[in-house]
């Protein structure tokens, strides 16, 4: 992490510098008080109170000016560093392919980029702008109460370990505390989240009792854990408080000795007293940044490990950009696994489809119909065997030419916030309101969507929640349509309509698709009943190519699935 | 997030550093209760059972501050007895110096020991108290009626039992005592000053006003780049949600390079407010020093002539300086303190609005029971509305015989799950009665009609436990063979088995080491065990793959035989048999009647049956 704070130097030195300023000039404020007491109070002579008093006066307002310098200087760089780790981390993760995104998972990559990158730059900043001032202070304090008086200072010696130590102490058992503390507050959110979203079910059963007693339990473990933390961190402050008094009465039992025998002045005692609290106050403030900074630290791990991760698809050097059909596909011998896994996810996989024929893609959960969508899409690069389109290796191809070719209409509907323009014209931003609409038309949304007062412009939010799954279904159908590209992927696309609907679009999309490649992966029969091959997926592996009449006849695990689609007269 | 963004925390002083959960939030803005007042009272009603120990609390709090704030002047004395030593032919009285300061060390001892025993009474009293307040919540969730949940999103219901009371109990811990110290040493301060020196001591109150200034004026001038940052955070984070979420798609509509520009764009208009605020509120830290070093010199000056002028001692001086500065730091917390309080107030005013909702009416004190129930459901002229001016049920009358089964159909949105809802007592009717065995449910206890049914939802709940936790939750005091046979019946037992831990798998957060059909098996297997009288089921949607639907469909049957069931159809197919269809559309019932009588009457039935069958005809003619 440390390298983005280089373009930051020059600022850093800046703070440096005018927190070494700032310090100083406060730090000073005890020994001219001290010669005020000494050569003016004690002597009577109230022009040096006066003159001593005036330099006093013009120190403050040096402190005030470099502080604030400091602290501009400071934020800058703080601020900036962050702004950088986030442009940085969010152009890694976009150019990662689908497979580096499931691995880390988008909640994850979304905490890292967000919250991890808060507490690092939270950190940072503090460190640039106020904590910066602690180790100042304590050099400079250290150095003003020698000069006042060495072997007074010794006490310092002394009541700076102590300190330190207790401090640590409570801190080194209050950390652990914490995180069991979170661990438990997340417990009890568990268990009530569980008997809310469980609540039909918990009354159905009668089963309230059993819930309380568990709520009851968690509860009680987390009271427990609440009550010893807030116990440790209330002991912090008298333990602080304890240390300071204590090593001022000391300094001032030992000053008496010196003061006697004529090796210190009275004025030498009173500035020291000052100097003994400021340092200790420091030595305090750079306790809690090595408490903050473990708790960095992870973030800054976990941020690390984003920022170090290649994405597993590679661009070739010298990518075709120019492709001469119209849409064919073909896949030989394909074959994909995740890196140590027993048992590859695709294994073998060969079918080519053309411009005008539809390929049906059919198979049971975890059968490997949406990897293979996504090899398609080279959102995923295949570990064994090559994928052509239009008779070039999608590896040569560069992948805007690519996606230009190929549009998805994942099992997922996913829309951006914005309007249902903004969303369609993210597939082909120079598309033309006719041909919107025509998308809309096919994709069976063209009447709710006039339905909506703002039509075309009505709003959608985040994930396009504020519309049905239906709906958002097909919208997310329409926006593939506007892209009018050679192969169209549907991948379960259809689930989430009734029957009816779904006949409707399906005959919508014929005419669009005569010269287009479709592929529609599907778990309902009827949707693809009529497609010119279906390839018959299970566990990975393709078990039956062909009609749905051929594939009836030669292919057990396709009958099996019609048989439980329908009754016997229906699948004849 | 909150009704009022008007204020945001302002920054601590960062040389008074809070360590805690809470550090890093310092830019959050704060909100603000409805009725401060009455909310606080009633929060400390809560610590009612603890009124012994917060009496101690207080008065050991109390007696630490005192004895704290009397150090700084004794230890003044000890200096007096030095400068008189030197001033004296005599030297130093060395006995009573060390007597001096062996009282100012005793007292800081006394002070440090009562601090520690006030803290760590206050942190059961605070947590215990918590504690109730979960319960409370808790127990309340029993108690409430079903709409009340259904009404309220989950996320808001959840975010009151769980953040906001963590809120409390970390703002009242932290603020509560601090708050109450603080007042306390500011006004003991005071009164050590006034003896010193009545003239210093407005030198060190005229700080306050242009301390409290200070700290307006800087924090007026951050809000507003403090409300930006909040607002452009939230904007970056949009977008940052949003193009991970949709990642594949940004990537293949090739909108990769598009969307960085925007993140960037975003991300430099953060980084402007980000570095404003944090500017502008930094510059609290050197300001606060200006005037504390002001009135440092000050006091130096003042007290310095006043010595010279023989009204004063140097020793004096010296506890002056400790004084202004125990003085000025409370009173620059306060601000940050009260803010914290006020949001504890605020989240508690939310647990409190919580546990005052209206409950579900309490069962009868002469409730009646069906001693081992048949199984005889009847409606008689039924009447339910979910809101008065739009009636949903209107008298409706069927009787299912036991072991009978009974089927609804119809589009989705049509309120099918409104009769479970009935059934179940989850929802209570407006007119008219649902008699089991000829007992009115009304006049029943909601246990015991709940423990005469059995359902099973298409939305799967399992708890975080094993998978044999889970099935047993139907009859708690099963045995393991038991368990077993019902896990073998609903075809559970097979795929329970082919897991490395088998019955002992535990479910984890969101269940998701089971398929969406799997878990709906589980579910079965759970009514199963119950052994109830009537069954309630509702059927799986297309989220499960066809072969694992057969399974649902035979574990199903399985669970059916003999009982009086109830079944919320989505395919025609399987209910044929139903021995009574009911047919809804908008919230009514249209149609009711056997298969055969539903299809020759060609109605709504008809229709609803031909758009699912003819589908794939109309698909013969497309080709």
């Amino acid at each position: 992490m440390r390298s983005y704070l280089l373009p930051y130097k020059k600022l850093l030195w800046a703070v440096l510098i005018f927190q070494v300023v700032a310090v100083t000039a406060t730090m000073t404020l005890p020994t001219l008080n001290a010669m005020l007491i000494d050569q003016g109070i004690l002597k009577a002579n109230t022009n040096y109170i006066l003159k001593i008093g005036a330099v006093m006066l013009a120190l403050s307002v040096v402190q005030a000016v470099f502080g604030i310098a400091a602290t501009w200087f400071g934020s800058r760089a703080g601020m900036g560093f962050g702004r950088d780790v986030r442009d940085r981390l969010f152009h890694t993760v976009t150019g990662f392919s689908t497979r580096e995104v499931d691995s880390f998972g988008a909640p994850s990559l979304i905490t890292r980029i967000t919250n991890d990158v808060q507490q690092v730059q939270t950190l940072v900043v503090m460190l640039c702008t106020s904590f910066i001032s602690a180790p100042i202070t304590i050099v400079v304090g250290v150095f003003l109460a020698v000069r006042e008086d060495g072997p007074l200072s010794l006490i310092l010696v002394a009541s700076i370990p102590v300190l330190l130590l207790t401090i640590g102490t409570i801190v080194i058992r209050v950390i652990p505390q914490f995180r069991a503390m979170q661990e438990r507050i997340d417990n009890v959110s568990k268990v009530l989240r569980e008997q809310i979203v469980g609540m039909r079910v918990v009354r159905a059963f009668v089963r309230e009792p059993l819930e309380t007693e568990r709520f009851d339990k968690a509860n009680q473990l987390l009271s427990r854990t609440s009550i010893l933390t807030s116990r440790y961190m209330s002991s912090l402050f008298p333990t602080v408080m304890l240390v300071m008094n204590v090593s001022s009465a000391a300094a001032v039992w030992v000053a008496a000795d010196r003061i006697q025998s004529g090796d210190m002045q009275i004025g030498a005692l009173i500035a020291f007293l000052t100097y003994l609290v400021q340092i200790l106050m420091a030595v305090m403030m750079a306790t809690f940044v090595a408490v903050m900074w473990p708790r960095a630290s992870v973030c800054a791990d976990r941020i690390n490990e984003v920022l170090n991760t290649d994405s597993s698809i590679v661009t070739s050097a010298n990518p075709t950009t120019e492709l001469s059909g119209r849409g064919t596909l073909q896949f030989r011998n394909v074959g994909f696994s995740y890196p140590g896994a027993e048992i590859p996810v695709l294994s073998n996989i060969s079918f080519t489809t053309r411009p005008g024929q539809t390929t049906a893609i059919i198979g049971s959960t975890g059968s490997g119909k949406t990897t293979l969508v996504n090899l398609i899409a080279r959102l995923v690069d295949s570990s064994e065997g090559e994928i052509l389109v239009d008779d070039v290796n999608v590896r040569n191809l560069e992948p805007e030419t690519l996606w230009k070719r190929v549009s998805v209409v994942p099992q997922r509907p996913y829309l951006f916030s914005g309007t249902i323009r903004s969303n369609l014209l993210f597939a082909n931003k120079d598309a033309s309101e006719d041909d919107l609409w025509k998308a809309l038309e096919i994709a069976q949304a063209a009447d709710f969507v006039n339905a909506m007062p703002e039509k075309l412009d009505a709003p959608i939010s985040q994930g396009g929640t504020n519309v049905s799954g239906g709906q958002r279904q097909r919208l997310a159908i329409a926006r593939a349509l506007v892209r009018d590209p050679g192969i169209y992927v549907f991948d379960d696309s259809f689930s989430a309509l009734d029957l009816a609907t779904d006949a409707r679009l399906r005959t919508a999309l014929l005419p669009v698709t005569t010269d287009a490649a479709l592929i529609i992966v599907a778990q309902r029969v009827t949707t693809i009943k009529h497609a010119d091959q279906i390839l018959v997926l299970d566990e990975g592996r393709c078990v039956g190519l062909g009609t749905h009449y051929e594939l009836l006849e030669t292919c057990p695990t396709y009958a099996e699935i019609v048989e439980s689609q329908m009754t016997a007269e229906e699948a004849a | 997030m909150s009704e009022s963004t008007e204020e945001e925390v302002e920054e601590t002083p960062q040389h008074q550093v809070t360590v805690g959960p809470r550090m890093m939030g310092a830019t959050v803005p704060v909100e603000r209760s409805k009725d401060f007042r009455n909310s606080t009272l009633r929060l400390i009603s809560w610590m009612r059972p603890e009124r012994f120990r917060l009496i101690l609390v207080l008065s050991s709090a109390v007696i630490s501050v005192m004895m704290s704030v009397v150090g700084p002047k004794i230890l003044g004395d000890a200096t007096n007895v030095i400068i008189s030593g030197i001033q004296a032919p005599t030297g130093i009285d060395f006995p009573e110096l060390h007597r001096t300061l062996l009282i100012v060390v005793g007292l800081y001892l006394g002070s440090a020991a009562m601090a520690y025993f006030q803290g760590f009474l206050l942190a059961g009293v605070i947590h215990r108290t918590m504690r109730r307040l979960r319960s409370a919540v808790e127990n309340k969730i029993n108690r409430l009626p079903l709409g009340y949940i259904d009404r309220t999103p989950r996320g808001d219901l959840l975010s009151r039992v769980t953040n906001d009371i963590d809120n409390i109990a970390q703002s009242l811990a932290q603020s509560l005592s601090m708050l109450f110290i603080s007042l306390l040493t500011v006004v003991g301060v005071l009164i050590m000053m006034l003896t010193i020196s009545p003239l210093l001591s407005l030198v060190a109150v005229a700080t306050v006003p242009v301390t409290l200034i200070t700290i307006k004026y800087i924090a007026g001038k951050s809000k507003k780049r403090f409300i930006a940052q909040w607002s452009h955070t939230g904007a970056l984070n949009g977008i940052v949600e949003e193009t991970f979420a949709g990642h594949s798609l940004v990537k293949v509509f090739g909108q990769q390079q598009a969307t960085e520009d925007r993140f960037e764009a975003t991300n430099q208009k953060l980084f402007e407010a980000a570095f404003g605020a944090q500017f502008i509120s930094g510059m609290i830290q050197p300001a606060m020093m200006l005037v504390s070093n002001l009135n440092y010199v000050a006091i130096a000056v003042i007290g310095g002539l006043r010595v010279a002028s023989g009204n004063l001692s140097i020793g004096d001086i010296q506890a002056f300086i400790q004084y202004s500065r125990q003085f000025t730091q409370p009173i620059n917390q306060l601000a940050s303190l009260a803010n914290m309080l006020q949001s504890g107030i605020a989240s508690a005013e939310r647990v409190f609005e919580f546990l005052d909702v209206d409950e579900q009416s309490p069962d009868p004190v002469d409730a009646q029971t069906v001693v081992s129930p048949k199984g005889r459901v009847a409606f008689e002229a039924a009447t339910f509305s979910y809101s008065s001016n739009k009636p949903l049920i209107t008298d409706l009358s069927l009787v299912a015989e036991p072991g009978q089964t009974i089927a609804i159909v119809g589009p989705t949105g049509a309120g099918k799950t409104t009769l479970v809802n009935l059934l179940m007592r989850f929802y209570e009717l407006n007119g008219g009665a649902i008699t089991l065995d000829g007992v009115d449910i009304a006049k029943m206890r909601r246990d015991d009609l709940r423990s005469s049914m059995g359902m099973v939802l298409q939305d799967t709940w399992l708890f975080g436990g094993t998978i044999r936790d889970n099935i047993a939750y139907g009859r708690l005091d099963a045995t393991e063979e038991e368990i077993v046979q019902a896990a073998k019946a609903t075809h559970v037992d097979h795929f329970v088995r082919a897991m490395p831990d088998g019955y002992n798998t535990i479910l984890d957060d969101e269940a998701s080491n089971l398929s969406a059909g799997e878990k709906q098996l589980l579910t079965i297997a759970r009514a199963f065990l119950a052994e109830p009288t009537i069954l309630i089921l509702d059927e799986a949607t297309s989220s499960v793959d066809t072969r694992t639907e057969v399974l649902i469909q035979h574990a199903m049957a399985a669970l059916r035989s003999n009982r009086t069931s109830f079944v919320i159809a989505h395919r025609l197919s399987t209910i044929r048999d139903a021995d009574i269809i009911l047919v809804m559309e908008n919230g009514s019932i249209v149609e009711q009647g056997n298969h055969e009588e539903l299809l020759a009457a060609g109605g709504a039935y008809y229709n609803l049956y031909n758009a699912q069958f003819v589908a794939a005809a109309i698909d013969l003619d497309a080709n």
